[in-house]
């Protein structure tokens, strides 16, 4: 402060500097608002806001009570087709009705111990997976395990070799959501190595290794799925010598396998391209060889990163089983549809279509939201 | 540290296969001979199959009369045609169907994506528990469940009145359409004009700003140029008859256009469905540009459109652009989705000929073939996009 500044009290020589102290100003009115003030600023703030909660309100009024009325006030529970076409409303002992029809599908009856052991495992391997404290190269083990068995339980035989002390059941009787989840399951543990393989092919030094992998991720993922399934569906057959016959539902699991490996292909490219080049020069100045400098510093790393990313393709992959309906596999949505043309229970078409949204949906919308979680859990060692 | 200077040293004899370059050019023969005897050895089989059920690989089938008829069609087409047109009638429904979905969804996911953005948490509310529920489901079953509302509605006589001139009932949607008449000419010329000459406005306008400083809104001339010169070449011929407006008449509707239900439940979950991802992209790029921009903007005095059109939006398109594009491409794709419910695409029309010519490798192919040519066209077109803007970028 070199340059005296005239103080308030003397007279100032400044035309623009105010020369004395104004009162105190009132605190702004929005920082202590009641509840009710609050929520009519909110919602009614600018006669714009006013008209916009409005018609929500409107909308809601006009969708809600049908829409209740329809789902729970005029709902059937329990009864049979007449009961249901009585109330008017939905008619939810359909499902109670065909539910075990869509878990299991047309699976022997008094072998459904199986499945059911099945879906038993899946869902203590998935509870154990979601917890971060578990991961390790053990689960992978685990997993591999896992699904050995749970495809030695389902079908008693494992491509041709028999279970000792199961039955064999053809793949043909397979299905609801065991099929689903098989198609699913076995599709991302299948993709995820394969998708790897891609990935860093797509990025190789060798020209021809990378024409090849560039080839096959632009064709997968630019032609629709159903393509590649009518192809497993009435190509692969033509493919194979003669009298060699591969499993309808394992060609279709292998095209769900190519799809979604050029998927996670993209992603994994991703996190790849996303590790600052330093890594990769570091790993080389040290002495380690490609396949150590992958292995120990870029994968790890390049995996990690794209976590929210690969399940967000699961979802989609997920999603995308439904599809094997077109090539008429009985998965999930195609076995509870079957079940529409029950002679007994003709006209229940949305309920049946609303109990599989809501299916998919507490799936999907439960993955997505752990891979929200997932994203900022694992952000925590990069933040600044 | 020794000062002895570097000398050379005869260097030893390195084995083939730990030479870098050989070992590569060893290992991509190896992996050209796998790939060359696995695709010969399909393709064998595939011949010895076919030929063991009397087929021969071919395109001959393409000329022969397809004895099937197609529900709608842009061009026409009987039962007496070839499989070939049978094909263009069916690439011209995924066209149509690719092309309508693309323009609605965009406008409906623009909407949804600002209306997600509203401080009004209600309305944030209810369109993001929409788009949850529309992600989260898988698309062909709210494509069952649109064919089936629409197949539940009452017919056409108590059709649902949704709009002016439009009507829902199980025969599908009816809509307003243009209907083709000479008088259309002048109409079309005077667009043309208006369009032309709200180019020219808006230069000038932009060297008067850029002289004088003053701004003058460009949307009124605009609008009464391009509304309002087709409007007064209709008015000068006295206001002929070119909308066609669909008109309930004995048991069925007359006149307007009308959308099968199939076309319609396809466009609906297509668009309702991408709409919801569309949404979510335009929020990403909104909320990508930095809050220092919007700031800045309304500091220097720029109104809220100019907020948003001179500051906002070029920076939010760019992230905007490359996954609305994929969308695009993913609503084209799931198009074909379209043989479940029995709307005629490419590939329900690729499907029956097969079935009954046998000819599934020829009918794939092409299917295959032209979705990938959209697709890489697309992505082509991407690429230079992408480069043009990023080297605006700085």
């Amino acid at each position: 402060m070199n340059a005296p500044i005239s103080t308030p009290t003397t007279a100032c020589a400044l035309s623009f500097v105010r020369g004395e102290t104004l009162p105190q100003m009132p605190p702004p009115d929005d920082v202590r608002l009641s509840l009710s003030q609050r929520v009519a600023r909110t919602y009614f703030g600018t006669p714009a806001n006013a008209a916009i909660t409005i018609s929500c309100i409107l909308v809601l009024a006009w969708l809600l009570p049908p829409l209740l009325n329809w789902a729970l006030f005029k709902a059937t529970w329990t009864g049979n087709a007449t009961t249901c076409r009585e109330a008017g409303g939905a008619c939810w002992s359909f499902i109670r009705e065909k539910f075990l029809f869509s878990v299991f599908g047309l699976y022997p009856f008094e072998l459904r111990w199986r499945p059911g052991l099945v879906l038993a495992l899946f869902a203590g391997m998935v509870a154990i997976s979601v917890q971060q404290r578990f991961w390790s190269g053990k689960l992978i083990y685990a997993w591999i395990a896992a699904l050995a068995v749970m495809w030695g339980l389902m079908g008693g035989q494992v491509l041709g070799i028999p279970v000792p002390g199961l039955d064999p059941v053809p793949t043909r009787l397979w299905g609801g959501w065991l099929v689903t989840i098989f198609l699913a399951v076995f599709g991302a543990a299948l993709a995820y190595p394969i998708g790897i393989v891609l990935a860093l092919g797509r990025r190789s030094q060798r020209p021809f290794v990378r024409l090849v992998c560039v080839c096959w991720i632009e064709f997968i993922r630019g032609v629709p799925l159903i393509s590649l399934l009518f192809i497993a569906t009435f190509i692969v057959p033509l493919f194979m010598p003669t009298g060699v016959e591969l499993d309808r539902l394992i060609r279709a699991q292998i095209a769900f396998i190519m799809f979604a490996a050029a998927y996670m292909a993209e992603v994994f490219r991703g996190g790849l391209q996303a590790i600052p080049k330093g890594q990769y020069e570091g790993a080389d100045s040290i002495g380690l060889n490609y396949s150590q400098k992958m292995r120990l510093i870029v994968l790890p790393q390049a995996l990690k990163i794209t976590i929210p990313a690969q399940v967000n393709t699961f979802i989609g992959m997920f999603k995308d089983t439904t599809l094997v309906l077109i090539i008429g596999i009985f998965d999930f949505f195609t076995t509870l549809r079957s079940s529409l043309g029950d002679a007994n229970w003709l006209g229940f078409a949305t309920e049946a279509y609303v109990y599989a949204a809501a299916v998919y949906f507490v799936c999907c919308y439960a993955m997505s939201q752990y891979s929200q979680r997932l994203e900022i859990t694992l952000n925590e060692g990069q933040r600044r | 540290m020794t000062d002895r200077p570097f000398e050379s040293r005869p260097q030893p004899a390195v084995p083939f296969w730990n030479d870098p370059a050989k070992r590569g050019i060893v290992l991509q023969l190896g992996l050209a001979t796998f790939l060359l005897f696995v695709f010969w050895t399909a393709w064998s089989n595939m011949l010895d199959n076919m030929s063991a059920r009397g087929l021969v690989f071919g395109w001959d089938y393409l000329s022969r009369p397809a004895n099937f008829a197609i529900g709608e069609s842009l061009i026409p087409f009987s039962a007496q045609d070839t499989y070939g047109r049978a094909l263009a009638v069916g690439i011209i429904n995924t066209i149509r169907i690719a092309v309508v979905g693309i323009v609605v969804t965009t406008i409906l996911g623009i909407v949804l994506g600002v209306m997600r953005l509203s401080s009004n948490p209600l309305l944030a509310r209810l369109v993001s528990g929409y788009i949850e529920v529309v992600r989260n489901t898988p698309l062909l079953l709210q494509l069952f469940l649109w064919y089936a509302i629409i197949n539940s509605l009452p017919g056409p006589r108590q059709a649902v009145h949704f709009g002016p001139g439009m009507y829902l009932s199980n025969r599908g949607m009816k809509v307003p359409w243009v209907e083709w008449s000479p008088a259309l000419w002048p109409m079309i010329w005077a667009l043309v004009a208006g369009i032309i000459g709200t180019i020219i406005a808006s230069h000038m306008l932009a060297r008067r700003r850029e002289a004088t400083g003053v701004a003058q809104p460009l949307l009124p001339i605009a609008t009464g140029l391009i509304l309002g010169l087709p409007f007064l070449a209709s008015a000068a011929q006295g206001f002929p008859a070119t909308l066609s407006i669909p008109v309930l008449q004995g048991f069925n509707f007359s006149g307007g256009i009308e959308l099968s239900p199939e076309f319609a439940a396809l466009l609906a979950g297509l668009v309702l469905y991408t709409a919801a991802f569309v949404a979510e992209i335009v929020r990403g790029g909104i909320q990508s540009v930095f809050k220092g921009q919007w700031e800045a903007a309304r500091s220097l005095g720029l109104s809220s459109g100019q907020l948003m059109r001179l500051v906002i939006l070029p920076q939010a398109l760019r992230v905007i652009i490359p996954p609305l594009t994929s969308q695009y491409l993913n609503l084209t794709k799931n198009s074909s989705l379209a043989v479940a419910i029995g709307y005629p695409d490419l590939v329900h029309i690729s499907n029956t000929t097969m079935n009954q010519t046998g000819r599934a490798v020829e009918a794939i192919l092409v299917f295959a073939s032209i979705y990938l040519t959209i697709s890489l066209l697309t992505s082509a077109f991407m690429n230079w996009y992408n480069a043009r803007v990023a080297i605006m970028e700085r």
